[in-house]
């Protein structure tokens, strides 16, 4: 990688203006490329399809809508809940476990959307050990009792809210922390108890991070293909499926896709816009130590048990039936096939990783050292992704491509009478490039971040004392960056082993990956041989999550920090 | 005149570790009191203390003749009436500067909320901004709308944390005596912690130099320049260098720069090694005397010159003289010495 950067850094001399220009068009270039996922879904409006909107709209469109707003709504109000209220608590409060519950609550962001849901099924449904148990004890039989049923709108958005929460909870304890104890001390020498001081202060003070935090969760909500899939709800993404493998327009889906698209255009400008508040909600460069109020009796209780619920429903449940169904299975399922599959897994999330951790670094040297609107505003595009469901991504994908295909296969088989038919679809190219498009925005704000911490002036003072280019990479930048090169990498890595709709569209035919074997294993209702990949699934995205982790616990500012 | 404030015999501790080691004091309704002390000298969580943030594990604070704290008892910081400002301000940025200000005003009905808030415009001369939101404030006005939202609903104390420390250094002096006529108009105690000796004397009528969570004296201001209790006090109070003299009598010490009288209130025996401290003013520059010392250091301070000194033995004092005289470093100058009452630390 340092050798990458070197090349960066020095690619654009301070007095060239032709590699000035070269390196600029290749940035621009580069994210035009990658939004073409999203031009070309825009752009379908220009293609009619008259006859299926028609049935679209008579049908499903209205119950998509319906649907999508329910989830959101549900989701949104219950991961503000399961996210704000710890966030405080652990913030605030000492109460038994509450140093371990601070990291323990971020451990559901290891855990898919799909698998929980495929997991709950397993526990809940009628054959689980929920309802046995029940009809042991009762002496019931199946049908004389009631019994929620998992798959449902209900039950899809409690699987969803989750593995959420922890987005909010993140943002909003790190909202409470950097409010500056002072805020909250003047509210109290103001004559404001504790519960006014947190519903008149701390909650409208972190309100702009929390909505941004609820943003994103509002995304992965309408992203969410495996869980509304497997609980046979209808909404956009599975309502794209639909429309282009069932229906067979593939226009229609990408109308769908474009429509689905106003709901998360709206949602960005949601984020935007509170990003731009959170600077006016600044309290404080200042931090004194939190005094944390030690709760005892039943007030400890409360809390406890308010902090271990959703750590245990959001993993330590899911994960101990999963392993329970990995130590029953494992002989069966863990073969060659399953280790290819890991392979395959590894190799591709990796290729990812790295590809996506160089595009941005190509981005963020781009950004640092060259200034206009222009690149701000590429930049700015490339870093869309992260926003655009793996689906609509997919769909977006397979339009180009697709056209693409059909004019190299038709200038060939014009000039050499020879077909090449489908040369890109459905290759790894394509898949690449969609993980591109929609996970490049994890590694470049990462970089970025990395990127911002060496300060113009840093370099000057490296120049001034006599390195060259690459000394001060090799000296200055190498040893900063090293740690957010590494989280950018890991982030992708992860992330594309966890996806799944767009895997799904447009991997190669016969070509498996862990995520994918989980959700046919799941559909084929084989959900205890589903837990072998799914586990894996897990153990894998559990790294990143005990690093994030892990800098929680030490970066309390004002605490024990020491930067 | 009652005692607003006072502290009885106040210990600290975080960890186990003493930040506040028996701390005791009283400040008269009406007065301004400063807590005085390098940074991490503890002041800041006396403060706090007494604001209620802390807990004494020993000791007690009584304000207005009601105990508010001691180790077993602690009245809880919103139902002590203490208003306090913060060295950030702490305005809240999602409020306007009334809002901000009414914010601790709830006790106040509506008619009598908007009579106090103009009284507060007035006395502050905020109305310009009063609708504004904090972040379009600069440093002065937002100081000067918490301290606005810190006495609104006449707090029994006031506490002030460093209060002018995010203030450029020029302007520190003639704010801190803005503030020291407002709360006299209002008629309010406070207690304020700086560590800026200036800023302490414009602001306060006494003065608590704090060092290691020990107060070392509580007195006014020309009494810790001029009568400083401990050699600690004596050196981080104003300029100035000890020399190392003998006790020769019952009003004389024996010192490089010859025999100094003056009254000396410690009953010291004769022949004790004691150190003298001696001011830039104590030194007077005076071409005839037959003492003389070489400049071997001199600042420009407008008015005048701070000369370092070199006596004969390589000693070195300090010397405040008017800036006509310009003399060149290396030079040697008459100076006389001129002291009105000796301050003498014996040395252990």
């Amino acid at each position: 990688m340092s050798a990458a950067v070197e090349m960066l850094f020095s690619a654009i001399p301070a007095h060239s203006n032709l590699a000035r220009h070269f390196y600029a068009s290749a940035l621009i270039f580069v994210s035009l490329i990658l939004a073409l996922p999203l031009f070309a879904v825009i752009s379908s409006f220009l293609i009619p399809a008259p006859d299926i909107w028609q049935h679209l709209l008579d049908t499903v469109l209205k119950e998509y809508i319906l649907n999508s707003l329910i989830l959101m709504l549900g989701v949104g109000s219950l991961t503000l809940v399961l996210g704000i209220v710890p966030a405080w608590l652990v913030t605030m409060c000492h109460f038994p476990l509450s140093r371990t519950l601070e990291w323990a609550l971020l451990l559901p962001l290891a855990i898919p959307a799909y698998i929980i849901a495929y997991t709950y099924t397993g526990i809940l449904d009628a054959s689980g050990p929920v309802q046995l148990f029940i009809r042991e004890l009762t002496g019931w039989q199946y049908g004389e009792y009631v019994f929620p049923e998992v798959r449902s709108i209900g039950g899809a958005i409690t699987m969803l809210s989750f593995v959420l929460y922890p987005y909010i909870y993140l943002i909003s304890r790190a909202a409470f922390i950097e409010q500056s104890i002072c805020a909250l001390e003047v509210a109290r020498t103001l004559g404001c108890g504790p519960y006014k001081t947190f519903f008149r202060v701390a909650l409208p003070l972190a309100r702009p991070a929390i909505i941004v935090g609820l943003s994103l969760v509002l995304m992965e909500t309408l992203a969410d293909y495996g869980t509304v899939q497997y609980f046979g709800i209808a909404t956009f993404t599975t309502g794209i499926f639909r429309t282009w493998f069932g229906l067979g327009s593939s226009a229609a889906a990408a109308q769908l896709s474009a429509l689905l698209m106003l709901f998360i255009v709206v949602l960005i400008y949601l984020e935007y816009w509170s990003r731009k508040q959170q600077r006016y909600y600044h309290t404080s460069n200042r931090y004194s130590s939190l005094t944390q109020k030690k709760l005892r009796g039943r007030y400890a209780y409360f809390a406890f048990i308010f902090c271990v619920l959703p750590v245990l429903m959001g993993f330590l449940i899911p994960v101990f039936f999963l392993i329970k169904w990995a130590l029953l299975t494992y002989q069966k399922v863990i073969n060659q096939q399953f280790i290819n599959l890991m392979l395959n897994s590894i190799v591709l999330a990796a290729c990812a990783a790295v590809v996506a951790t160089v595009l941005a670094l190509f981005m963020a040297y781009g950004k640092r050292r060259m200034s206009g609107p222009l690149i701000r505003i590429a930049v700015n595009l490339s870093g869309m992704g992260y926003a655009i469901p793996g689906t609509v991504i997919a769909v977006g994908v397979m339009l180009p491509f697709a056209w693409l295909d059909k004019l190299i296969d038709g200038f060939f088989r014009a000039h050499f009478d020879y077909s090449t038919g489908l040369l890109l679809s459905g290759t790894l190219v394509a898949l690449m490039f969609a993980y591109m498009a929609r996970f490049l925005a994890v590694s470049l704000k990462t970089v970025d971040a990395g990127l911002a911490k060496i300060k113009p002036s840093m370099d000057e003072a490296g120049r001034s004392i006599g390195l060259n280019a690459s000394a001060l990479v090799r000296k200055v930048h190498m040893p900063m960056m090293r740690g957010s090169l590494l989280t950018a990498v890991l982030l992708v890595f992860v992330d594309v082993l966890k996806e799944l709709p767009a895997t799904l569209i447009l991997r190669p035919f016969n070509f498996n990956t862990l995520a994918i074997r989980a959700y046919e294993l799941a559909n084929e209702e084989r959900l205890a041989d589903a837990a072998c990949p799914s586990l894996a699934i897990v153990l894998i995205a559990i790294i990143p999550v005990i690093y994030l982790s892990r800098s929680i616990s030490m970066s309390r500012p004002g605490h024990d920090y020491s930067p | 005149m009652t005692t607003a404030l006072e502290l009885k015999n106040i210990s600290v501790a975080f960890d186990r570790l003493k930040i506040i080691d028996a701390i005791t004091f009283a400040l008269r309704e009406g007065d301004i009191g400063c807590l005085l002390g390098p940074s991490g000298c503890g002041k800041t969580t006396l403060l706090r203390t007494i604001a209620g943030f802390e807990t004494p594990f020993e000791g007690e604070v009584w304000i207005r003749g009601v105990r508010v704290s001691d180790n077993k008892h602690l009245v809880p910081v919103e139902q002590r009436q203490v208003g306090m400002v913060f060295q950030d301000y702490a305005l809240f940025p999602h409020m306007t500067v009334k809002q901000n200000i009414a914010f601790g005003l709830q006790d106040f009905k509506g008619h009598l909320r908007e009579v106090r808030i103009s009284e507060l415009v007035e006395l502050l001369e905020i109305g310009e901004f009063l609708h504004k939101y904090p972040h379009r404030l600069s440093g002065g006005q937002q100081q000067r709308v918490a301290l606005a939202r810190a006495i609104a609903s006449r707090p029994r104390i006031l506490l002030l944390d460093e209060p002018f420390a995010s203030m450029d250094i020029t302007l520190r002096e003639q704010l801190a005596k803005d503030v020291r006529n407002i709360l006299k108009q209002d008629g309010i105690t406070a207690v304020l912690v700086s560590h800026n000796q200036f800023e302490a004397f414009a602001m306060a009528d006494i003065v608590g130099v704090i060092n290691e969570g020990r107060l070392l004296q509580w007195d006014t201001a020309f009494n810790l320049y001029h009568r400083p209790a401990t050699s600690y006090v004596a050196d981080f109070i104003g300029e100035g260098v000890f020399l190392s003299g003998s006790v020769t009598g019952d009003r004389e010490v024996h010192t490089e720069l010859g025999v100094i009288t003056g009254a000396m209130p410690l009953g010291l025996e004769q022949g004790t090694t004691v150190a003298v401290l001696i001011r830039p003013d104590d030194i007077i520059h005076d071409d005839m005397s037959e003492l003389t010392a070489r400049v071997t250091d001199k600042a420009f301070r407008g008015a005048e010159f701070l000369y370092t000194l070199a006596l004969e033995n390589g000693t070195r004092v300090l010397s405040l003289v008017p800036s006509h005289h310009n003399h060149p470093v290396n030079e040697d100058i008459g100076i006389r010495l001129e002291i009105d009452h000796l301050v003498v630390f014996p040395v252990r």
